[in-house]
């Protein structure tokens, strides 16, 4: 029996109007935007279900990721730091801000490559919004960095290298780690939903940035060739994280370099989503 | 089970349903045929004898160049052969399908019954599930305590509703996804057939619920291949064949038609 009235849409608007001659691809790409976050709420709501199922039955769950890089962190310090003859001391705090934010950082591209694919069956049964699927993918990632993000504090005690007030500067640098995970998600959950070859690539891409990037290696040992670093998006990201936490606050141009990738991801993201937000259904 | 339309329509002032369309046309792209393939796509550029046409893709007209106006009160069968574009109907309708041409105009709020487990976590518990379904309706916590009691209610899982639902059985899992996908109220009501499942006992609850939501909806659209659900529910009926409207208007003579055409 019903208590009280049920009369709420599937999150569609009461009116819904739609005209291939004024396609109005502009308003309802924003329209979606704006009712995605409004319903972030699902979007968490997902992404902890996300989680839960995949550490279903587990018993430490998503801190096997924890435990993971905490082990890598270990075996590669102790080889590279030998290698590249660099003290324990110096190398390990940089080795563990590089590879704990570079894990997020490729997580949530292989996550990105599926977040529409992965979607399919809400896509093609309820209209809601595209953003929430986007959403999903970001908080849940968001989620597992968490479980990582600790190993940065422990070792950075360990080795009493605890950064100053400048560390504060990591927080705008993991907004934009934010907001780099929300526009790559956009662009790369449509092109490889209607592209499949491109998830593959994707994978090959970040296999060698991983070692284009300053993240076993530092950025000094280049020497000369280090201007050249703020050309790699992936460096300018992770340093505006990194250089906080390690390097007492990161230098600017890898800062403008940071800010500048992001709103040319975002431009791109967006005008594609506007151009082909109608013809993702078909896609998926 | 009473019908669950007692409650009014909407916060605001009740405006009449209306669906209308004009010219309507929905093109199915065929990536499945290696299309999709980015290498092919490239091979077909360096190659142009295998260009089909000038964006080189292969597309199928699911719709074509459908005009039809369903006002308040109508209750309208989509009939036809498989792939006559029945289901694609009701998802273009639905905002799901984006036409490629034509105008498309919908008023009111619609609410849809076309795969009766969207959405749906089959590690979750037929709980977690109305909570779900609840955040995907956008329901405040009143309009969720409501769709959790009324579907807790009807499905008659007992203490099933705290069992993930990978654990039950096909009919349960039917009975749940039933409850919860019936469990609302909208103005337009876009169906597909699917309902049609469940053992007897359950049927019986469930015609009687379906028959309460259609009964208060402004505007019923189904889909059917079943000609009695169509005379027995339906005003209007429209035979669809290969994405285009061969015949619209009352019941007997669409259905007659058809059949002729068939025979």
């Amino acid at each position: 029996m019903l208590e009280g009235p049920l009369t709420a849409p599937e999150s569609a608007p009461e009116s819904y109007v739609f005209d291939a001659a004024v396609p109005r691809r502009g308003s309802l790409a924003r329209d979606d935007l704006r009712e995605g976050f409004a319903s972030w709420r699902l979007a968490w709501a997902l992404a902890r279900l996300d989680l839960r199922n995949r550490y279903r039955g587990s018993v430490i769950g998503p801190f096997w990721l924890t435990l993971s890089t905490a082990a890598m962190l270990l075996g590669l310090g102790l080889l590279y730091a030998r290698l590249l003859g660099i003290s324990l001391q110096d190398y390990l705090p940089h080795l563990a801000v590089s590879l704990v934010v570079w894990n997020v950082i490729a997580g949530m591209v292989a996550d990105a490559c599926t977040t529409m694919t992965a979607s399919e069956g809400v896509i093609r049964q309820l209209r809601v919004p595209f953003t929430v699927h986007v959403l999903r993918g970001v908080f849940r990632n968001a989620l597992t960095a968490a479980h990582s993000l600790p190993l940065i504090l422990v070792v950075l005690l360990l080795f009493d290298r605890m950064p100053g007030a400048e560390a504060l500067l990591a927080v705008p640098g993991l907004a934009l780690l934010l907001a780099n995970a929300f526009f790559a998600s956009l662009l790369l959950g449509m092109i490889c939903a209607r592209f499949r070859d491109i998830g593959p690539i994707v994978t090959n891409v970040m296999q060698l940035a991983f070692f284009m990037t300053p993240i076993l290696w530092k950025p000094e040992l280049l020497k000369e060739l280090a201007v050249w670093l703020p050309l790699n998006p992936f460096y300018a990201v992770l340093e505006t994280v990194r250089g906080p936490l390690v390097e007492g606050g990161g230098s600017p141009l890898a800062w403008l370099a940071a800010v500048l990738y992001t709103a040319a991801l975002g431009v791109v993201s967006v005008a594609f989503f506007v151009r082909f937000r109608g013809r993702l259904a078909f896609w998926v | 089970m009473a019908p669950i339309g007692s409650a009014p329509i909407g916060p605001g002032p009740v405006e009449a349903a209306l669906i209308e369309a004009s010219g309507l046309r929905v093109e199915f792209p065929l990536y499945h045929l290696g299309a999709r393939s980015l290498k092919k796509r490239l091979l077909a550029r360096a190659n142009p004898r295998v260009k089909t046409d000038e964006s080189n893709r292969v597309v199928v007209g699911a719709l074509a160049d459908l005009s039809f106006r369903i006002g308040s009160g109508e209750r309208v069968a989509l009939i036809g052969r498989n792939g006559a574009g029945k289901t694609t109907l009701l998802r273009a309708l639905a905002g799901i399908y984006e036409p490629v041409g034509g105008r498309l105009r919908v008023e009111g709020a619609v609410g849809t019954l076309i795969d009766p487990s969207a959405g749906m976590d089959g590690d979750s518990t037929g709980r977690e599930n109305i909570r779900l379904r609840a955040l995907y309706r956008n329901l405040d916590p009143a309009g969720q305590a409501a769709l959790e009691a009324d579907v807790v209610a009807f499905a008659g899982l007992a203490e099933f509703m705290d069992v993930p639902i990978k654990g039950y059985s096909a009919g349960m899992a039917v009975r749940l996804a039933f409850a919860i996908a019936t469990a609302m109220q909208p103005q337009i009501l876009l169906m597909d057939e699917w309902f049609l499942a469940g053992d007897a006992g359950f049927m019986e609850k469930a015609e009687a619920r379906l028959a309460g939501l259609v009964s208060a909806a402004d505007i019923l659209v189904i889909a059917t291949h079943d000609m009695a659900v169509v005379r027995r529910w339906c005003t209007r009926a429209i035979h669809l064949e290969a994405g285009r409207i061969v015949a619209d208007g009352p019941v007997e003579p669409v259905i007659e038609g058809m059949l002729a055409g068939v025979g």
